[in-house]
């Protein structure tokens, strides 16, 4: 009986914490379905930028050996998961200043689970977001050249650093404590971080400084990680000789555990501290 | 154990909590609780200077005070949310801040706002608390249904709760807090900013809590609220009690009946003064517009008469006059040297306030 108690303790804790997650975690799907601008900004602006990017941009970028359509692909594929990360942390703020936290921290739920809940669902409205994309792409010609295997790969790869992303953000939001501040400070962050990035233009035509920024900038790896794994990096097109672009799929991982392993428990630990001022 | 209300002495020591039908063990007891904030680029704030409380089983006790005194710092240490620089905390015997997973399944707390999910229902909102207590599913579902018919939130029951009232908002807020029927009740501000017909709601709600044996911590800015609801008050200041007892005793320590009058013409001012001086226990207080004069008399229908004399001898004409028991108004601008402000009622002022 003994040597079972721990083991029935640790079970039920588990069941707790499975419980605990999904509660949390249903009522943001509810939201998604409650509040239509999410899903509109989810489905909607992926599709326009695929479209813009593909027509605007097409004719005036060449890519030797390939199309403009097959390389924009992968960098608005990790734009798109990039910014979706992002509700994790006005949302956050949001509880906070509505005194929503302080009644979850009143409740005897384990405290990760808001978090949790938060963070999973930043990875549907980025998973609905992925589907889209792909399916317009599809419509508008950019293909997949690999193994069904090696895509799964790229899109568990796009996911999965959008929802370290995520936990990053949850942090955030819950220090900033703002939710007008965490959009701005997201956008004035994360937008110069994609664009001086690989994803909308190979990165040697930019200027030096840009060049290496780009070059060393975890969003290109991304990119290019998913370029490679969708067979999108046309025969002969050259790559930076830098590290993490010649080991794409390595730096993203060390990425997304890098960010796990400080944010999940500064997080966790974070709003065990928080209430509403 | 030391004994409810009694074991600590105040400046007014002879206030004690002597109701005898009251079990007299402390189910909520709060010793020399400090807190200090330090905002940045200001000087520290001390939210809570050594606030100590004892609440009885079954009792309601409220803490009265305005904006900044240091209820809701208290509110939230004894709800696990924020722990305290120094002192203990204790409820039912559990030390709140060495266990609080071990509080939080007993209490229920209603904030100042109310904290409900707008995209959800009533429904969901109280659905997910009872998930979240592990009341499991079907009892959860059980039990909201329950509070809804309870809370007359029918027609809130299936809306998202965005579309619906502060008065209606605060009922599903407080419904959540009562999901798995707490032995112990905090209520922070529960009436504040709620129009005057859904504060006589909610009083009458919390009327009926407290009639099935809940222990009710309940703050408030409304000395009404307080005499209304509470059988014992501290009342708090600049983050400790500096005076507690109930209603009445708060009332009776302040001496007896007042003698109100109103003056035709604020020129007898200072005449009508003297002659109230002369028949009262106290110093005569007069407004501002120098028009209305209140004394404190011990025998206060025969000093009104000797003050009615003395004004139509001296020929000082009467608007209004009367008698009247102490209020709470009293109570605390005599122990507070000043008025308990009420315009300040959001919490964006109240932090102001206290950063001074």
């Amino acid at each position: 009986m003994t040597a079972d108690a721990p083991r029935q303790q640790y079970s039920a804790s588990l069941a707790t914490w499975l419980n605990d997650g999904w509660i949390a975690t249903r009522r943001n799907l509810i939201k998604i379905k409650r509040v239509p601008d999410i899903l509109v900004f989810t489905t909607l602006q992926p599709i326009m930028f695929v479209l813009l990017f593909t027509y605007v941009y097409a004719g005036v970028i060449d890519i030797p050996g390939s199309t403009y359509t097959e390389f924009i692909m992968a960098g608005i594929f990790a734009q798109t998961v990039v910014f979706g990360s992002t509700y994790s942390g006005s949302a956050m703020a949001n509880d906070l200043k509505d005194g929503i936290i302080d009644r979850f921290r009143t409740l005897p739920m384990s405290p990760s689970s808001v978090l949790v809940g938060r963070t999973n669902g930043d990875l549907l409205i980025n998973t609905i977001s992925m589907i889209v994309m792909m399916t317009t792409g599809f419509i508008v010609g950019w293909r997949i050249r690999s193994s069904p295997l090696e895509a799964i790969a790229a899109v568990a790869l796009l996911l999965l650093f959008a929802y370290a992303l995520s936990w990053v953000m949850a942090f955030i939001g819950m220090s900033v404590r703002s939710p007008e501040v965490i959009n701005n400070v997201s956008f004035l962050i994360l937008f110069p971080l994609t664009f001086l990035s690989n994803a909308f233009v190979p990165s040697d035509t930019l200027p030096t400084p840009l060049r290496i920024f780009a070059e060393y900038n975890p969003v290109s790896a991304l990119v290019q990680s998913a370029r490679e794994l969708f067979g999108n990096v046309p025969e002969g097109a050259p790559t930076s000789d830098v590290w993490t672009q010649q080991n794409p799929v390595l730096t993203v991982l060390a990425g997304i555990a890098i960010m796990l392993v400080i944010f999940v428990p500064a997080s966790i630990r974070k709003f065990r501290q928080i209430s509403t001022r | 154990m030391p004994e409810g209300g009694t074991g600590r002495p105040n400046s007014y020591g002879r206030m004690s909590l002597a109701t005898s039908n009251i079990c007299r063990v402390s189910f909520i007891e709060a010793d020399s609780l400090k807190k200090t904030y330090t905002p940045r680029g200001a000087s520290p704030v001390h939210a809570l200077d050594g606030l100590d409380l004892a609440v009885p089983q079954g009792t309601v006790t409220a803490l009265l005070g305005p904006n900044g005194a240091g209820k809701t710092t208290t509110v939230k240490v004894l709800t696990t949310l924020i722990t305290p620089d120094s002192g203990t905390a204790i409820i039912d015997g559990i030390d709140v801040i060495a266990n609080p997973e071990r509080i939080r399944p007993i209490i229920g707390v209603s904030g100042q706002y109310a904290a409900v999910d707008e995209n959800l229902t009533a429904f969901e909102n109280l659905d997910m608390v009872g998930r979240l207590y592990h009341l499991g599913a079907r009892t959860s579902r059980a039990r909201a249904k329950e509070l809804i018919a309870l809370f007359d939130l029918t027609e809130a029951q299936n809306r998202p709760v965005k579309g619906f009232s502060g008065g209606m908002r605060r009922r599903i807020d407080l419904a959540g807090a009562l999901v798995t029927r707490p032995r112990v009740l905090f209520l922070d501000e529960p009436t504040t900013g709620l129009d005057p017909r859904s504060r006589l709601g909610m009083w009458d709600i919390i009327t009926t809590l407290v009639g099935e044996g809940t222990t009710v911590l309940l703050t408030t800015q409304y000395l009404e609220e307080a005499d209304q609801l509470a059988d014992s008050i501290s009342v708090i200041d600049d983050g400790k009690v500096i005076a507690k007892g109930t209603s009445d005793e708060l009332k009776a320590s302040i001496g007896g009946q007042r003698v109100e009058l109103s003056l035709v013409s604020a020129d007898d001012s200072a005449a009508a003064r003297e002659i109230l001086a002369r028949y009262g226990s106290g110093e005569p207080t007069v407004t501002s517009d120098g028009r209305a004069l209140t004394v404190t008399a011990d025998d206060a229908p025969a000093a009104l008469q000797r003050i009615l004399a003395d004004f139509g001898s001296s020929g000082i004409q009467l608007f209004d006059a009367g008698m009247r028991r102490p209020t709470l108004d009293d109570v605390f601008l005599r122990l507070t040297g000043h008025v308990a402000t009420l315009e300040d009622e959001s919490p964006e002022n109240t932090k102001k306030k206290v950063k001074k």
